[in-house]
């Protein structure tokens, strides 16, 4: 298997190869462009057979891909922050035609001010729509979870979207060592695209003409059940993957340090890598049993596997780089719902907003003064701990 | 080649329990659309009233492939479909966008205007009840001046917005105007855009009895009558060429023209622009705008049949 040093969105652009995609759009943001670059680059050279669709809008990029996968073809799509939520509708409409499809998402903060830099809003901004949310750490996962994507979003338990995200510039233009599958493997380990239907003129089928309410309900009914289903499905994908590519992360949650841990630390994306360098420091300075509980899917949300993990601990520390004004992290809100009737200690961090570096010694405080909080008072529950930028402390 | 109606299929496109009001533009052009083009197609429809004309999931009123799509969507969503097709190597299935003229020329014409200049392989048909018919009479950017809508009570001040003819300017294929009313012509057209690779426009005029006020019974009179009156002229823009449609020639000379109150009277969205002078000037000034139009893009567009024109050769 050839490593080759890779940035984020390269490693998506080749995922997307091996997974013989046949029809992709797009329309330029940064930081998501250089997927698309880098995938008209390859069908341009005829590494890639496939139609490329450069479209006017995010609107018209996920409509254009649902439209091929709607007549039988694998697509793909990629975007970030304000053409994301651009296409905000046109998600509802794919996942509630149990249309098979993936995007990439390399996640960007939303103005206004204009910010191009890295946090979570605007993939929280879709946990409601009835796509598969899964969340990469470096660039080897987002590699191996685009072509996961495929297999998890065309299985017939499932027949939902699915987004991968990655961290704007963290991950997307930072190059790491990757290992590229050979497209033998791959094409032997990802069966031919399997969808719940074709439109096609042999079929005569209407997709979305009006239903009666009770078929609606129902309908919405049959996605929350494939979501269910979509847990033991990625479960397997990752453990699958793993015997045949040597890589597994886990499956829905990704767990450091967990075995012995007193206190646990619950976040998403690359600066879970951060968190981890914090538990360790944590551990070896302070004596303090910390792990890590990394989300690799906010939906569907691990909810038991969560409570198997967090269930018995003293505190859980969560860190959203996101919130939902009014309210409080979105991450923060689906732990503290799982843990409804366990008595544990509860902090949600808001932090990162808009990029602002968060390094593992910035982290290290807060845990820290949580720790100590709940060892003096026993149970502490603080939803929303907002850490300021340094500037600002 | 002229379409004989004999030899137009017997199969029924449009069946029982299609949800259409009495007198509905769009189950007739829906029924010309399949009559003309055959199976091989696959139709994409944004919101609007034939999204609800289909009927009611799981069963539909109309017997051919359908996706519905967003409102903003249906150029796009074509384009992708056909992308799909030739990428399958099914390159010869139709993709035809069925879509009202708000989803052509307000909130879709983004995806309209993309989707031409990549010059995609679809057939994009308008059919234009000239209002938002489906959410209750409220005016589009093709509503006509002096018309009454929920959105204009007093007949809406603005001209309509010329979609075919920035279509045009898009240097696509093909263009062409249509008409409910004309039905041989309409499918004639289907069939010539069918043959041609690229992007085609056909933009069908749909009186509609619900939003424009008249007896269900009229709907194929009121729809001539806007083409002999010289408001709706039927046209042709194929690769380059420009041509004025055998009927609407006639109707070149103001003389020849049903005088436009013939149009208007039948007509109760008109009731308020009828009683203001200034309303009615405004739409008869709509026809020698369009009539200046054509004689412009004639001129320059086919200089050699012009020439002919004028020796009278």
């Amino acid at each position: 298997m050839p490593v080759l040093t890779l940035t984020g969105n390269y490693a998506v652009a080749h995922a997307v190869k091996l997974a013989r995609v046949k029809v992709i759009a797009a329309y330029p943001i940064t930081p998501q462009t250089t997927i698309v670059e880098k995938l008209s680059e390859m069908v341009e050279k005829g590494e890639l057979d496939a139609k490329m669709i450069r479209v006017e809008s995010e609107h018209s990029a996920l409509a254009a891909v649902y439209g091929a996968a709607s007549a039988g073809a694998r697509a793909f799509t990629a975007t970030s922050s304000h053409g994301l939520l651009y296409m905000h509708e046109v998600l509802w409409w794919a996942a509630g035609s149990r249309i098979p499809l993936v995007m990439a998402v390399v996640t960007r903060a939303i103005g206004p001010p204009w910010n191009i830099h890295v946090d979570h809003q605007d993939v929280m901004d879709q946990r409601d729509t009835g796509w598969i949310i899964a969340v990469a750490q470096e660039n080897q996962e987002v590699l191996d979870l685009t072509l996961q994507a495929f297999r998890i979003s065309e299985d017939p338990r499932v027949y939902l979207p699915v987004i991968v995200a990655l961290d704007g510039f963290i991950l997307s233009h930072t190059t790491a060592p990757v290992e590229v599958p050979e497209q033998r493997e791959v094409d032997e380990w990802l069966p031919p695209r399997r969808q719940p239907y074709v439109i096609a003129p042999e079929t005569s089928i209407v997709m979305g003409n009006i239903a009666p309410d009770e078929e609606y309900y129902m309908m919405r009914l049959s996605m929350q059940k494939a979501m269910g289903e979509a847990k033991r499905v990625a479960e397997e994908v990752d453990a699958e993957y793993g015997k045949v590519f040597g890589r597994s992360y886990g499956g829905l949650v990704e767990c450091h340090r967990c075995e012995d841990a007193d206190y646990y630390i619950v976040i998403t994306g690359s600066w879970a890598g951060d968190a981890k360098e914090a538990a360790d420091r944590v551990r070896e300075q302070a004596g303090v049993r910390v792990g890590v509980a990394r989300v690799r899917y906010i939906r569907p949300w691990p909810h038991e596997r969560l409570r198997e993990i967090l269930g018995n601990a003293k505190g859980v520390i969560v860190f959203d780089r996101a919130v939902s004004f009014g309210a409080k992290g979105q991450l923060f809100t689906d732990t503290a719902a799982s843990l409804y009737d366990y008595k544990v200690s509860m902090r949600g961090v808001i932090a990162g907003l808009g990029g602002v570096d968060v390094p593992a010694e910035d982290m290290i405080p807060v845990i820290m003064d949580f720790v100590e909080k709940v060892e003096e008072q026993g149970f502490v529950y603080e939803p929303s701990y907002w850490l300021l930028p340094p500037k600002y402390r | 080649m002229p379409v004989r109606l004999k030899d137009l299929p017997r199969k029924r496109y449009g069946m029982p329990g299609n949800a259409a009001c009495p007198g509905c533009p769009e189950t007739m052009g829906l029924r010309y659309v399949k009559m003309a083009l055959g199976d091989d197609v696959v139709l994409v429809i944004p919101a609007g009233c034939s999204s609800v004309i289909q009927g009611i999931a799981p069963k539909s009123g109309i017997n051919f492939p359908i996706l519905n799509i967003v409102f903003a969507a249906g150029a796009a969503a074509a384009a992708g479909m056909k992308a799909a097709f030739e990428a399958l190597g099914r390159g010869d299935v139709k993709v035809v966008v069925w879509a009202g003229d708000g989803g052509t020329g307000d909130i879709g014409f983004q995806a309209l205007s993309g989707a031409a200049e990549r010059n995609d392989d679809i057939l994009y048909i308008c059919v234009d009840n000239e209002a938002y018919m489906n959410t209750g009479i409220q005016r589009s950017s093709l509503t006509p001046p002096g018309a009454w809508t929920t959105t204009t009570w007093t007949g809406k001040r603005e001209p309509k917005k010329n979609v075919p003819l920035i279509m045009i300017a898009h240097d696509v294929p093909y263009v062409a105007t249509a008409s409910v009313g004309y039905p041989q012509d309409f499918i004639e057209k289907l069939r010539t855009a069918a043959k041609i690779r690229g992007f085609k426009y056909i933009h069908l005029h749909a009186p509609c009895p619900i939003g424009w006020r008249f007896d269900p019974g009229l709907t194929p009179k009121i729809a001539q009558l806007a083409v002999q009156t010289g408001l709706w002229p039927l046209y042709e823009y194929n690769q380059g060429k420009f041509r004025v449609s055998p009927f609407s020639r006639m109707y070149r000379r103001p003389e020849k023209r049903v005088p436009v109150i013939e149009y208007l009277k039948l007509q109760g969205r008109f009731r308020a622009a009828l009683k203001n002078p200034e309303l009615v000037k405004m739409i008869e000034a709509e026809v020698e705008r369009m009539w200046r139009w054509i004689d412009a893009l004639e001129k320059s567009l086919n200089p050699a049949e012009e020439a002919r024109r004028i020796t009278g050769t």
